[in-house]
């Protein structure tokens, strides 16, 4: 999972360098520019719907208003907020677990196949649950995101300790590593790949699970925000929700790719793409 | 080199191993059959034998990585029983930790100094200044020398060498086998080398068994001159006629 994901990565990146000049730059913004002139166009001359789809510039005034105003900001935060917490116990649980059973023979029996069968459930099915057992405040979304992000990291982490090379392991004990410096050494570092792998699968679902959680009851976040104004028919307040989103979601993704880019330095896709950047 | 001055080569520096009546079968296939081998200090020691012939198994038993079915090994006239550690075992593959730097590989087991004696030993194997960089960017024949580097930092009193160099081009390998004899006739460490190269078996090695089967089928002391650079030497070739008419 983690060797053809990285592969996959070096791949796209390569092809992108080999579009040199200026043209080459521009052209990925080629069409979301059309589309947003299009769309410009078709909401001022009534083609469609002002009041369904507000045309961009009314979106961009929403936005600038929202950021002066400040909500913008404080939604912002809340979410992001949440999400974070959220990753953080869940993500922390799913690394535990999946380091402890793939260290530790006798945990995965007990808990892995109690895990794969949970898995297996929508966690967005558990919100009436969640709701009855925890109310509509902040625990009920915070729990919602930690199972959302469990599950990626916990099935990545344990993967990815469950692959390491045996002849590493062997030669670690060979060399007179205990199992401290044998976890901090080889299996934590040869899992990571397939950790951060998991990360970004985590981040995904992070922000899915978020949205979902806080449309339904909330009374601060990007989600309550859309709901609120979806009320007072603000459709551009709603897109601007939408976009806010997206632009979460592409942040996160970033910074994972940042953290691939620096503790995985030594992988040989990681060093090929350096060269070409030369 | 610093090597002299550093490694102050002694008799004490070299243990002794004794296999007696040493028998190590997996299921029903017997794989070592009543081996002896006494191999005094300091000794540099070939086992040659065809693929399966028990030669890997019985490095593992030197290693205490397994354990013999019946018999006994002894280092320095004490039983092995775990990893032993003045024993340093060299594999096929070079096994490098790619997520660490090449000093960081050579002092894996980290300890006081380790930077230091890391730098020092990769001079040895002539790869001083390469500490930095990543072993994939290292050729096969470098991955060996930083794996080499890595058995000799500890200072072992045996290093065991399980056929390290068969995957190497020629021209590397025969520079490999000037380094490892260089090295051992300094550090005077007793050497097992595992291979199935007859001609390296007797470039190399004081002494040659030819194991069969999983018995010692042939036992021969091998009295050139070091260092061995004449390749066509009469005695040599001979030598390795009669290996090979026992493997």
């Amino acid at each position: 999972m983690a060797e053809t994901s990285v592969a996959g990565y070096a791949a796209g990146e390569t092809r992108r360098f080999d579009l040199r000049g200026l043209g080459g730059a521009l052209a990925p913004w080629f069409l979301p520019l059309a589309l947003l002139i299009v769309w410009e166009v078709a909401a001022r001359t009534g083609l469609v719907t002002a009041r369904l789809m507000p045309a961009p510039t009314t979106v961009a005034i929403a936005f600038w208003r929202s950021l002066l105003n400040g909500s913008l900001l404080v939604h912002t935060l809340a979410s992001t907020q949440r999400a974070l917490i959220g990753l953080l116990i869940g993500g922390g649980l799913g690394f535990v677990a999946g380091v402890v059973n793939g260290l530790w023979k006798p945990a995965e029996t007990l808990l892995d196949s109690t895990l794969q069968m949970v898995r297996n459930i929508p966690h967005l099915a558990l919100i009436p649950l969640v709701i009855l057992w925890f109310g509509i405040d902040e625990t009920a979304k915070i729990f919602l995101v930690s199972i959302g992000v469990f599950f990626p990291i916990y099935i990545n982490t344990f993967h990815g300790v469950r692959t390491i090379d045996p002849q590493l392991v062997e030669m670690a004990s060979v060399y007179g590593l205990d199992r401290g410096a044998l976890i901090r050494r080889i299996i934590l570092p040869g899992a990571l790949p397939s950790i951060l792998v998991g990360l970004r699968y985590a981040l995904g679902f992070m922000w899915l699970t978020l949205i979902v959680a806080e449309t339904i009851s909330a009374t601060s976040g990007i989600g309550y925000m859309t709901m609120n104004a979806r009320e007072f028919l603000q459709t551009d307040i709603v897109l601007l929700g939408i976009i806010v989103y997206a632009l979460l979601g592409k942040l996160a993704d970033v910074a994972t790719r940042a953290i691939e880019k620096r503790v995985l330095a030594w992988h040989p896709a990681y060093q090929a793409r350096q060269g070409e950047e030369r | 080199m610093s090597a002299a001055v550093s490694y102050v080569p002694d008799s004490a520096a070299g243990l002794p191993i004794s296999l007696s009546r040493v028998e190590k079968s997996f299921g029903r296939l017997n794989v070592l059959a009543n081996v002896d081998l006494e191999i005094p200090a300091g000794q540099f020691l070939a086992v040659v034998g065809r693929s399966g012939g028990g030669k890997s198994t019985l490095m593992r038993l030197i290693a205490g990585l397994d354990a013999p079915g019946s018999g006994r090994v002894e280092i320095g006239g004490r039983k092995v029983g775990r990893l032993h550690p003045s024993v340093r075992l060299l594999f096929q593959e070079a096994r490098l930790v790619p997520w660490q730097r090449v000093i960081e590989n050579v002092g894996i087991a980290r300890g006081p100094d380790w930077r230091e004696k890391a730098r020092r030993t990769l001079a040895d194997v002539g790869l001083e200044g390469r500490g930095g960089d990543w072993p994939s960017v290292l050729s096969g024949g470098q991955r060996q020398r930083v794996a080499l580097a890595r058995a000799l930092v500890s200072e072992p009193q045996i290093l065991l060498l399980d056929e390290p160099f068969g995957a190497l081009d020629a021209l590397t390998r025969i520079e490999m086998h000037r380094l490892l004899e260089g090295i051992w006739a300094d550090r005077g460490f007793t050497t097992v080398l595992i291979t199935h190269d007859v001609a390296e078996a007797v470039a190399l090695a004081d002494r040659v068994v030819v194991l069969r089967e999983g018995a010692v089928a042939l036992d021969i002391g091998i009295d050139l001159d070091r260092p061995r650079r004449e390749l066509a030497d009469p005695r040599a070739v001979d030598l390795q006629r009669q290996i090979l008419d026992a493997v």
